[in-house]
């Protein structure tokens, strides 16, 4: 009895691990998973009540995964540029398997330039660098109707000012759920 | 009496000296030629809620054109002006009118425009309109006064709409052409951009952010009454109306990059203009409606564009700078206004279109949006003052600039409505 009462927990964490090295190790483990982690911790030392025998422990990859993307939700671009940079392939790549993984999520690609130029020629730019999302992401499956492409041009900076710094943090696109 | 026959005639070569300004008007190197005119207060003036007389000669004074003639009262369009006192006041033009109450409520202000000189009579009308529009009426009385004094239609009776913001709080708001009376349209917490007013003067199309993307709306300024003209995927921008005003060009993102369509405007009938992989963007009819200008960047960098109206071959327009955006072309198709980059700055330019020639007639950084006025004597354009976004006004040399409005708001994104107003 005692064993099986630990093992339903261990069995929990085994499972979080083995999906886990899907993912880089650097990742906290998330925050719904861990959840069932926590009575076996402290049950081991009979401080608290022990987890009931018929708990079964979801595993929500879907959770996981919106986790994993929490704060990788913005391509900074190169002026005058909409190539995705190298250093956004591990973001793109999360997104894209989040987005596989339930067919179900949509995300607006909302592209941003900075404070230069015309707002229409700008608003035109900025559309042009959420389509480059958009296309790393269908080219790793994702179905085009999960992402929409729009555009903010420089009406929506990020941060306000006129510096190369802050022109900088407004050239982007940001992926936001449906 | 001939020399000052001409000087009125000659009012007509001038080009056409700014103004408008709400706060400050700037008339400097036109003194010399305005002409004087007598304006004086309308009979039972007190009725109206507007000062009429005192509208007319603010509208005349700030053309440039006109210089105001110190004018007593007890005079209207019924009386009969003695002509050598009005001779000794040194006026070459008269104006006297009244104002009543009709049963119904409405106001019904008459006037009477003489030529001094001559001692005859230029112009009469009776205008009944309801105590709310009185100030619209004192602006189509002064209209008729440029016109029959310079031959040229005034714009005095016209409007504008713009955008302001003001922290987080947009606003597209509709002002009488001197930027007074300004009324909100629409406020919203989301941009509002490239605001076009209908040839027909009662409704305007924007672009909106309010569903979390770009869709281009239509809304009826009187009534409220707002609808959707294009919501498809992607970025819906750049309205721009037919000269007619049955259709729309705009830019859609819908087939991939921003290329331009055509709609009708109940939101029918919706047409690929452009095929190219580059951005085609920022619309522009030339006013016979054979033709639009556009922005591409399909050379490289954004250029002004023209092609058919129904699509077709483009050809280049604009070939000095790098970046050339945002053009109008004006009420007698001769001039193109638009934007170029010079090193860092953006400038309000001018090319007639005859000629190919440009000129760059704004020394500022920021300029943006130019649109003509209905009588394509002046511009209108967004530009930065102070740190401060301001709305200008600019005969189209360029040699008088002045600020349309001062508010506290940043303004933006003007349009000038067209003469008609009904």
């Amino acid at each position: 009895m005692k064993l099986t009462r630990f093992a339903l927990p261990l069995i929990a964490a085994a499972a979080l691990a083995g999906c886990s090295s899907a993912v880089k190790l650097d990742e906290p483990a998330p925050v719904e998973t861990r959840q069932p982690v926590a009575p076996a911790a402290t049950s081991s030392q009979g401080t608290t009540a022990p987890a009931a025998e018929s708990r079964v422990a979801t595993v929500d990859l879907n959770a996981q995964y919106t986790e994993q993307v929490k704060d990788k939700r913005v391509v900074y671009f190169d002026f005058d540029s909409d190539v995705v940079k190298e250093e956004y392939r591990g973001l793109v790549d999360l997104h894209a398997k989040r987005l596989n993984n339930n067919k179900k999520l949509a995300l607006n690609l909302e592209g941003h330039t900075d404070e230069r130029g015309g707002r229409e020629y700008n608003l035109a730019l900025g559309q042009r660098r959420a389509e480059a999302v958009a296309k790393s992401l269908t080219l790793l499956g994702v179905a085009g109707t999960q992402v929409e492409a729009v555009s903010f041009g420089k009406e929506r900076p990020a941060v306000q000012g006129s510096t190369e710094e802050a022109w900088a943090k407004n050239r982007r696109v940001e992926l936001k759920d449906k | 009496m001939i020399s000052r026959r001409l000087s009125l005639a000659a009012l007509a070569a001038l080009p056409a000296a700014s103004a408008f300004a709400q706060l400050r008007i700037d008339i400097a190197g036109v003194g010399g030629t305005r002409v004087p005119v007598a304006i004086v207060d309308f009979r039972d003036e007190s009725k109206s809620p507007q000062p009429i007389a005192a509208i007319v000669r603010a509208d005349l004074e700030r053309s440039g054109l006109f210089r105001s003639v110190d004018a007593p009262g007890g005079l209207s369009e019924t009386s009969s002006p003695v002509w050598p006192d009005w001779r000794a006041r040194q006026a070459d033009a008269l104006a006297a009118g009244s104002v009543s109450r009709l049963a119904d409520g409405r106001l019904d202000i008459r006037f009477k425009l003489w030529d001094v000189v001559k001692g005859a009579e230029l112009a009469g009308e009776a205008h009944a309109v309801l105590p709310e529009d009185a100030r619209l009426a004192a602006h189509r009385i002064a209209d008729t006064i440029y016109q029959k004094l310079t031959g040229e239609r005034g714009v005095f009776a016209t409007r504008m709409a713009y955008v302001t913001k003001a922290g987080s709080r947009y606003s597209l708001v509709v002002a009488d052409a001197d930027g007074e009376g300004a009324k909100v349209a629409l406020t919203s917490p989301d941009p509002i951009i490239s605001p076009a007013w209908a040839p027909n003067g009662r409704e305007l199309a924007y672009v909106s952010f309010e569903s979390r993307k770009a869709t281009v709306r239509i809304q009826d300024v009187q009534t409220g009454q707002r609808r959707v003209l294009a919501d498809f995927k992607g970025t819906n921008s750049a309205p721009a109306w037919s000269p007619d005003g049955q259709q729309l060009a705009l830019s859609l993102s819908r087939d991939g990059g921003t290329q331009l369509f055509v709609i009708n405007r109940d939101g029918s009938g919706l047409k690929r203009l452009t095929q190219s992989s580059a951005i085609d963007t920022e619309a522009c009819y030339a006013p016979d409606g054979s033709k639009i200008y556009f922005v591409s960047d399909r050379g490289g960098g954004p250029q002004i564009y023209r092609m058919p109206a129904g699509g077709g071959t483009a050809e280049r327009v604009t070939f000095n700078g790098n970046y050339n955006i945002s053009p109008a072309v004006s009420p007698d198709g001769r001039t193109l206004a638009y934007i170029t980059r010079v090193g860092g700055a953006f400038r309000l330019s001018v090319m007639d279109l005859g000629t190919g020639q440009s000129q760059q007639i704004s020394e500022a950084n920021d300029d943006e949006s130019p649109a003509f006025a209905p009588n394509g004597k002046l511009i209108v354009y967004a530009s930065r003052a102070g740190g401060k976004e301001v709305l200008m006004t600019t005969t189209l040399d360029g040699k008088i600039k002045t600020p349309l409005l001062v508010t506290l708001a940043e303004v933006r994104e003007p349009t000038w409505g067209p003469f008609t107003r009904q």
